[in-house]
């Protein structure tokens, strides 16, 4: 067991892993208890368990622990709760921006990283900065007004 | 690792006729402790779908709990039955709680499934709402001594219409039992005076899904559970000879787990479990033997019929189209599908030797609750499927699979586990949406209606005599479950949704079809409704008629003659009669606009489409720019999540239709990522506007999967009126676009 030291939603966590290339996305979930991200795919294709890392949004399902050493790390969980949510998580909830809802994770945390380079995105903008995020319900459209809403607010 | 002992069924058996499993256990196989979280079997609460204790109970706060077999598969369901419980109990939908798919609380209602929920799901718990009405106002008048007709029930008391007296639901019946049959006569509010049902109220499951608090069938753990994983065969149907228990043995705590055929990796930390099934070296002999998608359409043709059924038959469409001057006639083929759901199937499962609990995202846990039963050999009343909400579903995908692996792996292990599927599972084994392949034949008459239509459908057998096995991995360990996998109503809709004399529609009941199937959104009906609204576009450019006056010519039921003009009017519908975007080929982006209809199972909703899209003659790809929808489902409970429903059934089908088939060769299925089945991706979703048209002195019917049956003909329609080629497969992909531009 080799022990990984990282920040996660502003607290220094520690957690062991028997194999450095042990995707961070089973610790965050099985070691942490942070359900936020979700396993989609396991191959970086669909953004389920996108996280974002010093602020950039990466798919925690192919990043190995030991690249996450030293970094800061944040989840769906450290924007917002239930009864405060961010203002992205608050601009999909009042777009009711979801079905299954599991592709949420990767939604907000990918809106998250664009506002944060790009604070008032065209639609065209929000559309390619999800072209890698895929959704299986057919919420498209409404995520799309949702990271708009969240720009405008 | 440490190695097994033969899970041979024989062994198995032996143990005692059940499937009773001993392991010599070390010290990393600590004994289970008796306390751990399985729930009882037995709740001791009726879940007798005729009483209104099995769908309510009233607390003694005067909260309510509401019982519902039917499960919110990300549909919104979860807040529109409450809506409608609400109105009729006059109680705030946040005092009323849920529980859904419980085999040991609700009752049987049936699989989710076929946009039944509201229906006839919701429409039940209704009634069943209106019955305890009647009762509280009983026990409410004797406790007043008021008669029933001077008081008012609001906001969970009733009282006294003069004289302010009153009394509380909590007071009136406080925990107990109504020991009352539904009444099928008990008054439903009237619709007129409707505060709550109608409203778009926000759906109470989103706050915590969008900040990562929402418990999902992925999230969901239980005390000393172990993580497993299956390992599918390279070739369906193929025998298991031998596995090499030892290339695993580097993995920390990995332990195989194999049945028969059946062969499954179990360890304490999942990603233990993920590199031992990777890495498990097994041979395998035999399977395969399919026909390929290459070679499907002529499997399909050559395929064993079961049955020929005439389903329709009216007037002497042979006779007719026999004798017509010009008939029209096209195939049209929808390839094999696959849910593709977006999280990988999952289920925890706590097996013991005298009853057993599975947690699962199976829209139809009653339904499948004997086979658990059956292949577990406990009686079914020792066994308990609890629903929990998973990656969408959109028919029976591979959660059912997951669960019965989970299962198996928890009886051999004795302690609970937990299995969720790989990508390449999900894609590779989730039961497919299976290949239709229909001939539709269709004459005009002298005034330019359609004078006769003809339908032979090549489709799986899909009602009696099912030859597919239901779930994998019994199958796989040998182990006797029901034989027989739906795949819905795939049959329906094969003839027009217009006044037609003369029709003919046969179905060619295959004996099987090469991968297992199962219902897919809309099933049946999203293909023929594509091979129907098609040719029904084909006679109307053969008789040199506008698309929308045509069918509107062929329409008198009101409500299909006004969704039909609602798209006309939001497209700005300009009449052509034949095609628009300049058939000469000079401009390589062509536009064109195409309609369809439906009058859904002829019974249910009116559905009206029209989509505006371009084609790109050298690369020949198509881009859908906008959808226009107008929908009629009668009562709408909840219009913001029937929208929601109108408009992911239009982008799932939209997808569907241009980028999605499920490829095989002779072994297996091919496409097992999001590469080799790409969906549709953001850019390129178009605008979707959903107009619904609400009629509240009707009753409500369901609005998950009709919108998506005429997606595919606005689609080709569209391309028809830009290039003037017919596509008549799915996928429309750029290729089978260029193909029928260069033989244009």
């Amino acid at each position: 067991m080799v022990s990984y030291a990282f920040h996660v939603n502003g607290k220094a966590q520690r957690v062991e892993s028997w194999d450095p290339d042990q995707p961070l996305l089973y610790l965050l979930r099985n070691g942490l208890g942070l359900h936020g991200p979700k396993f989609g795919c396991g191959l970086g294709q669909c953004g389920a368990c996108t996280v974002l890392m010093d602020g950039a949004a990466v798919r925690s399902c192919s990043l190995p622990v030991s690249a996450a050493q030293g970094k800061s790390v944040t989840t769906l969980e450290g924007l917002g709760t239930p009864e405060k949510p961010d203002r992205v998580q608050a601009a999909f909830i009042a777009e009711q921006a979801a079905q299954c809802g599991y592709c949420t994770n990767g939604m907000v945390m990918t809106a998250k990283a664009l506002l944060a380079k790009t604070p008032r995105p065209t639609a065209a903008q929000v559309k390619e900065a999800l072209a890698d995020n895929l959704c299986r319900c057919g919420t498209h459209t409404r995520i799309l007004h949702a990271v708009l809403r969240a720009s405008q607010a | 690792m440490t190695a097994m002992p033969d899970l041979s069924r024989r062994g198995l058996l032996k143990a005692g006729g059940a499937l009773v499993v001993s392991f010599s256990l070390d010290a990393a196989w600590p004994a289970r402790a008796q306390t751990s979280a399985t729930l009882k079997t037995d709740l001791g609460k009726t879940v007798d779908a005729n009483e209104v204790d099995g769908f309510l109970a009233v607390h003694p706060d005067g909260s309510v709990t509401v019982y519902s077999g039917k499960v919110d598969l990300g549909t919104g369901f979860r807040i529109a039955v409450r809506q409608m419980v609400a109105e009729e109990l006059e109680l705030p939908v946040d005092r009323i709680a849920l529980i859904e798919g419980d085999t040991a609380l609700t009752p049987d209602q049936g699989p989710t499934a076929g946009s039944t929920g509201i229906q006839r799901g919701g429409v039940q718990i209704r009634q069943a709402a209106a019955t305890a009405r009647q009762a509280l106002l009983r026990l409410a008048s004797e406790a007043l001594k008021t008669p029933p007709d001077a008081l008012v029930v609001e906001n969970g008391t009733i009282r006294a219409k003069t004289g302010g007296k009153r009394v509380r639901f909590g007071d009136l019946i406080a925990g107990k039992p109504f020991a009352l049959k539904l009444d099928p006569k008990a008054p439903l509010k009237d619709p007129a005076v409707y505060a709550v049902v109608g409203k778009p109220l926000p759906r109470p499951d989103l706050p915590a899904k969008l900040t990562g608090r929402h418990t999902y069938m992925q999230d969901f753990k239980l005390a000393g559970m172990l993580h497993g994983r299956v390992v599918h065969p390279p070739a369906i149907g193929a025998r298991l000879d031998a596995v090499d228990e030892a290339s695993i043995s580097s993995i920390p705590g990995a332990r195989v787990v194999r049945i028969e055929n059946f062969l499954g990796v179990v360890a304490e930390d999942e990603w233990a479990a993920v590199r031992a099934a990777r890495e498990l070296k097994a041979s395998w002999s035999g399977g395969g033997g399919l026909p390929g998608s290459e070679g499907l359409q002529r499997a399909i043709r050559e395929s064993p019929v079961q049955a020929d059924e005439a389903l329709v038959h009216r007037g002497d469409a042979p006779q007719v189209l026999g004798a017509a001057a010009k008939k029209l006639s096209a195939t049209y083929y929808w390839p094999p599908q696959s849910h593709a759901s977006l999280g990988p199937s999952c289920a925890v499962a706590d097996v013991r030797a005298e009853e057993a609990t599975i947690w699962t995202s199976s829209q139809a846990t009653h339904k499948y609750w004997p086979h658990f039963a059956k292949f577990l050999g406990l009686p079914v009343e020792k066994v308990r499927l609890v629903y929990l909400d998973g990656a969408g579903c959109y028919g029976m995908n591979g959660h059912e699979d997951a669960a019965a692996d989970a299962a198996i792996l928890s009886r051999a292990a004795g302690r609970p586990v937990r299995v969720q599927w790989m990508r390449e599972d999900e894609h590779g084994w989730d039961p497919k949406g299976p290949p239709q392949l229909l001939e539709l034949s269709a004459s005009l008459d002298d005034g330019g209606k359609i004078a006769a239509w003809s339908a032979e459908m090549w489709i799986p057998a899909a009602t009696k005599g099912l030859p597919n096995i239901p779930l994998l991995s019994p199958a796989a360990a040998g182990l006797p479950q029901p034989q027989g996998i739906g795949t819905g109503l795939i049959s329906q809709n094969a003839d027009p949704s217009y006044t037609v004399p003369n029709v003919r529609v046969v179905a060619h009941w295959l004996k099987d079809t090469p991968l297992r199937p199962s219902n897919l959104r809309s099933p049946g009906k999203v293909a023929n409704t594509f091979a129907v609204e098609s040719l029904v576009d084909e006679l109307a450019a053969h008789a040199g008629a506008d698309p929308l006056a045509f069918r509107l010519q062929g329409l008198d039921d009101p409500r299909g003659i006004e969704v039909l003009k609602r798209v006309g009017e939001i497209m700005k519908w300009e009449p052509r009669n034949g095609p628009s975007g300049g058939g000469s080929g000079a401009d390589a982006h062509a536009r064109g606009r195409g309609i369809a209809y439906i009058h859904y199972k002829h019974a249910e909703n009116y559905i009206a489409m029209g989509m505006d899209v371009t084609v790109d003659r050298s690369s020949g790809v198509v881009h859908v720019e906008r959808v226009v929808c107008a929908h009629d489902c009668g009562l709408v409970i909840n219009p913001d999540a029937v929208k929601n429903q109108v408009e992911g059934g239009i982008l799932q089908t939209l997808s569907r239709a241009l980028f999605e088939e499920a490829v095989f060769d002779s072994n297996r299925v091919t496409s097992v990522d999001w590469a080799s089945y790409p969906i549709l991706k953001f850019p390129d979703v178009p605008e979707v506007v959903v107009e619904l048209i609400d009629r509240p002195e009707l009753p409500p019917v369901g609005a998950g999967e009709a919108a998506t049956a005429p997606v595919a003909a606005a689609l080709a329609n569209a391309i028809f009126d830009a290039v003037g080629v017919r596509l008549r497969q799915v996928p429309m992909t750029p290729e089978r676009v260029k193909q029928a531009l260069a033989h244009s």
